[in-house]
């Protein structure tokens, strides 16, 4: 599973990564995880708010820091 | 409906009881249990803070409850996608207006510009959208109509001429022709068009969450500085003579509406607790188009926002960006000062 976490640097964004990494321990799914800050890869994946979470490619959530318990069912979907 | 948003309903009564026996709780609380004797300055100062702070909060709460459930009914997709194609003016004026209600975060401001300009949407019209953003605030709104030395007037007063600001700002700043001075790869910027699923539909459940979470994340942002706020409107309480500030930001000093301006620039607060911030100054002889002029520098210019918007704008329009605004909100503190 590729995991993409969408900020640019913001508090909440890196809030989001941190909660993203304790939903994929806690779900024990194998996915990778990386941070895009690159506003151009962000806008590509037409974002406009963010922190946004991307699961293997598809927009799962943005503007909104999610808590682990709600990740770990996204991952789970 | 799910338990949280059943309970969470329920808490509504439950609040209108603690709000309006609040005053009496209060009393019980310092006249009868702690002891203090009434009518003393200090006394009074305690009182005041004791029964301002929860008000507020109790205030605070339920007011970003109510706007979190109209904001979960608005997004920054649908707006763009409404501001797509509209005329130039007709287009500051919807943007003005739906800057008040999408939900927005200065930190979302550089893609919310970038999104903009990709679906084509003038660069006038994307500004007074993020004009109107910050400083037209529903939360502020609803504070200034429940205290009393306020009320409907300067709340409809606050609401109008903020989105004036953003309109008129916006119209400017199209007509200036500023688009050089947008960072050039903003323009090679593509995006996806396609829908993210789920953003349409929302459960009421899932408005009631939304809503709740908003009223977590901005309560634990502020609150210190409305304890702060009222800390200050309490020491002042009956200690700092009335309309000791008068003569500096009075409705007749000249340089006061500009001053208050300069001093809100560097800082960068919640609009409620803003409000909190100009109802003690108020008390004291400042009046009410230089405390208003302040509160939308301090929430409409701000510094970290600039820089963040460094980023994809060049310096000129950052400036352009600062003076029209700045000149607005001038213009709207001394007519104030003139007509109240």
């Amino acid at each position: 599973m590729e995991i993409k976490v969408l900020g640019s640097g913001c508090a909440k964004c890196n809030k989001l990564t941190e909660a993203t990494k304790a939903a994929v321990e806690k779900a024990g799914v194998d996915a990778t995880i990386t941070k895009v800050e690159d506003m151009l890869k962000i806008m590509e994946l037409g974002v406009m708010t963010t922190p946004a979470l991307v699961i293997d490619g598809k927009v799962v959530s943005k503007g909104k820091l999610l808590s682990v318990d709600e990740i770990v069912e996204l991952l789970q979907k | 409906m799910n338990k949280k948003s059943i309970y969470t309903l329920l808490l509504i009564p439950v609040w209108f009881l603690i709000y309006f026996y609040l005053e009496s709780m209060t009393n019980w609380l310092i006249y009868d249990a702690i002891g203090l004797t009434e009518g003393k300055h200090l006394s009074k100062s305690i009182w005041f803070f004791a029964f301002e702070v929860p008000k507020v909060l109790l205030l605070l709460v339920l007011i970003i409850f109510i706007v979190g459930i109209i904001r979960s009914y608005f997004s920054a997709e649908k707006t763009k996608k409404y501001l797509e194609g509209k005329s130039l003016l007709r287009g500051n004026i919807m943007a003005a207006l739906l800057g008040v209600v999408t939900p927005f975060c200065s930190c979302s401001a550089i893609p919310l510009f970038l999104g903009f300009v990709e679906a084509g949407i003038p660069i006038g019209v994307t500004f007074s959208f993020l004009i109107a953003a910050p400083m037209v605030n529903e939360v502020a709104i609803f504070f200034l109509l429940e205290d009393k030395n306020f009320g409907w007037e300067i709340a409809l007063i606050y609401l109008t001429s903020g989105l004036t600001i953003a309109t008129i700002s916006g119209y400017i700043i199209e007509k200036l022709q500023l688009q050089k001075y947008v960072a050039d790869w903003v323009y090679k910027v593509k995006s996806s068009h396609e829908e993210t699923e789920d953003e349409t539909i929302k459960s009421f459940d899932e408005r009631i969450e939304y809503a709740i979470d908003q009223v977590k994340e901005i309560v634990q942002k502020i609150w210190l500085y409305i304890v702060i706020g009222v800390g200050i409107g309490a020491g002042a309480h009956g200690f700092i003579p009335q309309d000791a500030l008068a003569p500096f930001l009075g409705k007749d000093s000249w340089y006061g509406v500009p001053l208050a301006i300069l001093a809100g620039v560097p800082m960068y607060s919640n609009a409620a607790a803003v409000v909190e911030i100009i109802k003690p100054l108020i008390a004291k002889g400042v009046s009410i188009g230089t405390a208003l002029a302040f509160m939308m520098s301090v929430i409409g210019l701000s510094l970290p926002e600039a820089i963040i918007l460094k980023k994809v704008l060049k310096w000129q329009l950052i400036a352009v960006f600062i003076g029209v605004v700045a000149t607005g909100i001038i213009i709207v503190g001394y007519i104030l000062n003139l007509i109240i």
